[in-house]
């Protein structure tokens, strides 16, 4: 946004970002041995594989994964293209970021929908968020690992997230099903990599295991790395649905009669489809204030996750199913 | 519709941001006998230290009612056993990694499963840890399975090791329950060369000792598990060393840029640094260091890089680039430490992929294998090794790779074995030495757990590398010392002129030696016609005596 560069221009010249640009410089230990770490995993994947893909969700993980991707390969661009599994149901605005943001990188980006489910009329409102996670997301991601061949997908979830995603390995092996077997993982000791899989076997691969949200954070201040606006607090036509802050995108969401969406200051944690997607309210519009609120923070990320809650270890399930 | 990231214009946020940062990050392994309460203890660790968010603690609640064991109380267990699996069974299957930070450092705890079973996956936490964390029940005592987790913390070189003596409230809180365990636990891991050992009382279901002081033993007076984590200085190999990276991948955007990747796991590089490629052993110099953030002067261990080099050398994937100075071995045939994953054992004559770094080699498994006894600590000849055990293998591979010692540069002494059918991970190993034979210094630095006392340690000599330059020469001179001798009395028996045996051999020992020297450096490389390396049957081997 304009507003928002305009913003930033000015602040260049002002002491006070000087340094505090100085300190972060200073005392990035840290994150420095996270980055370091993450491209070795990026390259190693890259190398052992005949086909790698990155997955895509346009959200800040994937983001800053796509920058380590550009620093692990540079000067040459990645070799691989980009993947987004696209529900019809995004914010409109990730949309409008992706197409931006790729093109700007000069990347090769498939978007890939489940046609069938499409066709089925299978959405998050009246099929209920397990039907529609399970066709638009978990399958439609199948398809198109499938339909492209891809051998190797790298992610960006992380250990911090949820319990079953502590336990999993970085690279983390599939059987040609797609089934995850988290009783049969296997050990990855030190920094070596098994990346060998059978014809039809695949492997994701997870270079941000190790980081917090926290640090993802830091490393987006760091880094510059661009984000779409809707992790900044701004006004937005909210609707309560659940007990969720569910901000109204656009006409599909039904609203009940009389109803009509009040304007909150909210911003999102993590961004999935809109009517599944809880918003906090919030007034940090930058990212140092949100590295203050994630501080403060009396509740987890994913709590927003209206999916998560589907049943007891439902995100384990998801995952042996093939979800991400 | 692009936000830009706002860069931290409020000094709050930095100094928020530095204080953050500045915590020397800790990276422990909770390790030990199943239901001896690990993971309650790391759950009341995040509790206690106020890292568990509101929601977490709400689901908790609900799943403490659902599968505790509690009764109406938080069952902390289930905050880190994730898998539904492992919620039904209330066991660890998998190790977890979590992450907390006090006031004083950050942590990343690995909460590794205590059941045999599953002790490779104990062993993939251990690998990164800097520090072992081992519990053991007061009123359950050391048991097999704590000592096999000792025996693989020393395996992959970890020296720090602390030891807390839980559910000291069912033995009332005896202070003799204590001192025996903690006796019993110095004795066995001391000869295992774990030299930093701090022992610990707790209660994890009560908290007693954990974070807060415990009212129900006054004759402890120590720090509590969390103030001693928080001080804990791990004797980690950190010395600088030297330089090494692994070629992950090269770089090549276009004909005029060539660059070899990869991240520097040991010393450090900077631009004009005379480095070599092994195994091919080419010389170049760094030419540039070259990285997104724009090229640097140098580089120290921890970083990922791109070199491009001044010659135009031949270097791919699984290369070495090293410094010139304290080279890496180059080895066809290695003697390492193992520890085995699969259920179908490890057999000599059989051939695996073994991945060091970024180079993968077949390898086949020599005759000379053993396995420790957990109870005694020896090592024994065995014909195999089965999935659990830990022992000595050595490993005949198709071609030379670049190694290290795994105590002289972790990342390019370990390795992991593939099943070459199934593409399995089925061991992980540690290179211990080449089969070539080192100065004296070198083996005197082992640490003295792991090395193996052999009766006649000359006995196997396999390669041809096997004759040093310095030997050969001191054997041509003893050689000639006794041969000239024998030439002056025999030239002065036939001749009785003094004067000419005394020249001839004079002249005798400046032409001999040489030619001497000549003739042992050629036979010392035909292979031909030496024994094959194998320990004796019946040769005694100890470990740790």
């Amino acid at each position: 946004m304009d507003a928002h560069s305009r913003f930033i221009d000015g602040l260049e010249d002002s002491p006070t970002v000087a340094t505090a640009r100085e300190s972060i410089a200073r005392s990035s230990t840290h994150l420095e041995q996270l980055e370091a770490e993450s491209i070795h995993i990026i390259r190693e994947a890259v190398a052992e594989s005949d086909n790698p893909v990155l997955l895509y969700s346009i959200g800040k993980d994937s983001s800053v994964l796509l920058h380590l991707a550009l620093k692990a390969f540079y000067p040459a661009p990645p070799p691989f293209p980009l993947l987004h599994i696209d529900t019809t149901w995004k914010f409109r605005e990730m949309i409008a970021f992706r197409n931006v943001r790729t093109c700007e990188l000069g990347l090769r980006l498939i978007a890939h929908t489940n046609r069938d489910g499409l066709a089925r009329g299978i959405n998050p409102i009246t099929s209920g968020s397990k039907l529609h996670t399970d066709v638009m997301k978990t399958q439609a991601l199948r398809q198109a690992l499938d339909q492209h061949r891809f051998d190797i997908a790298l992610g960006g979830a992380r250990r911090d997230e949820e319990k079953s995603r502590a336990k999993e390995r970085v690279f983390s092996f599939r059987s040609a099903r797609h089934l995850w077997d988290p009783k049969r993982q296997r050990p990855e000791p030190w920094r070596i990599y098994n990346g060998r899989k059978r014809r039809g076997e695949s492997i994701r691969v997870f270079p941000l295991s190790n980081w917090t949200e926290l640090d993802i954070w830091r490393y987006i201040d760091q880094e510059q790395i661009p984000l779409v606006s809707l992790y900044f607090a701004a006004p937005r036509p909210v609707v309560v649905r659940d007990g969720e802050l569910i901000v109204v995108d656009d006409d599909r969401l039904p609203l009940a009669p009389g109803e009509l969406p009040v304007i909150k200051s909210v911003r999102f944690r993590t961004l999935g489809c809109y009517p599944l997607t809880g918003a906090i309210e919030s007034n940090a519009r930058t990212v140092a204030e949100i590295i203050q609120e994630t501080l403060a923070s009396r509740y987890s990320e994913r709590r927003g996750r209206v999916i998560d809650g589907d049943g007891a270890a439902s995100m384990e399930r998801k995952k042996q199913e093939g979800y991400f | 519709m692009n936000v830009r990231s706002q860069p931290s214009a409020a000094l709050t946020g930095a100094a928020l941001i530095t204080a953050q940062q500045e915590k020397p990050l800790l990276r422990f392994v909770a390790c030990g006998s199943v239901d001896h309460g690990k993971s309650t203890l790391i759950g009341c660790l995040l509790y206690d230290s106020k890292q568990l968010f509101d929601d977490q603690i709400d689901a908790l609640a609900v799943d403490s009612r659902k599968f505790g064991t509690q009764g109406e109380k938080l069952d902390f267990s289930l905050l880190l056993d994730g898998l539904a699996a492992e919620r039904e069974q209330n066991i660890t299957i998998d190790v977890a990694y979590r992450f907390f930070a006090t006031a004083q450092r950050k942590f990343i705890v690995i909460d590794a499963p205590g059941h045999e079973e599953y002790t490779a996956n104990m062993a993939t936490g251990a690998s990164v840890a800097d520090l072992g964390l081992v519990l053991v029940a007061a009123d359950g005592g050391l048991t097999r399975q704590l000592k096999r987790h000792l025996v693989i913390l020393s395996l992959l070189g970890i020296r720090s090791v602390v030891l807390a003596v839980n559910k000291m409230d069912r033995v009332g809180w005896s202070a003799e329950t204590y001192r025996t365990i903690e006796a019993e636990f110095r004795e066995f891991a001391t000869a295992l060369g774990i030299d930093a050992i701090v022992c610990i009382p707790i209660a994890a279901n009560s908290g007693d000792n954990v974070v807060g002081r415990s009212q129900s033993m006054p004759w402890y007076n120590g720090p509590t598990l969390l103030e001693y984590l928080e001080q804990a200085e791990p004797t980690r190999g950190s010395r600088p060393g030297p330089f090494r990276m692994s070629i992950q991948w090269v770089n090549r955007p276009s004909p005029d840029f060539r660059g070899y990747s990869g991240l520097i796991t040991s010393g450090k590089v900077q631009v004009g640094m005379p480095v070599k490629i092994y195994p091919s052993g080419r010389s170049s110099r760094v030419a540039r260091i070259v990285t997104f953030d724009g090229d640097l002067v140098d580089a120290a261990a921890g970083r990922s890089v791109t070199l491009t080099l001044a010659d135009p050398v031949d270097a791919s994937r699984g290369d070495l680039v090293a410094g010139i100075e304290q080279a890496p071995e180059i080895a066809d045939e290695i003697l390492t430490r193992v520890f085995w994953m699969s259920d179908a054992p490890l057999r000599p004559g059989q051939n695996y992929l073994l991945k060091l770094a970024t180079s993968t080699a077949t390898a086949s498994v020599e005759p000379n294998l053993s396995v420790i006894d957990l109870d005694t600590r020896q090592l024994a000849e065995a014909a195999s090794m089965a999935r659990n055990e830990i022992g000595t293998c050595t490993f005949k591979l198709d071609r030379p790779i670049a190694v290290d010692r795994y105590a002289d540069c972790k990342d390019t002494g370990s390795f992991i074995l593939i099943d070459p059918e199934t593409f399995d991970t089925v061991g992980m190993g540690c290179v211990e030495r080449t089969c070539a034979p080192r100065p004296r210094w070198w083996r005197w630095s082992w640490p003295a757990s792991w090395r193996l006392k052999r009766k006649n340690p000359d006995a196997a000599k396999p390669t041809r590398r096997s004759e040093t330059h310095f030997r050969s020469l001191a054997k041509a001179m003893s050689w000639r010392a006794t041969g000239s001798l024998d030439t002056f009395v025999v030239t002065f028996v036939i001749t009785g002129s003094t004067k000419l045996a005394g020249s001839v051999a004079v002249t005798e020992i400046m032409t001999k030696v040489l030619i001497y020297y000549c003739h042992e450096r050629i036979w010392a490389w035909v292979p031909w016609g030496k024994a094959r390396p194998t320990h004796s049957p019946g040769l005694q081997q100890s470990l740790g005596h």
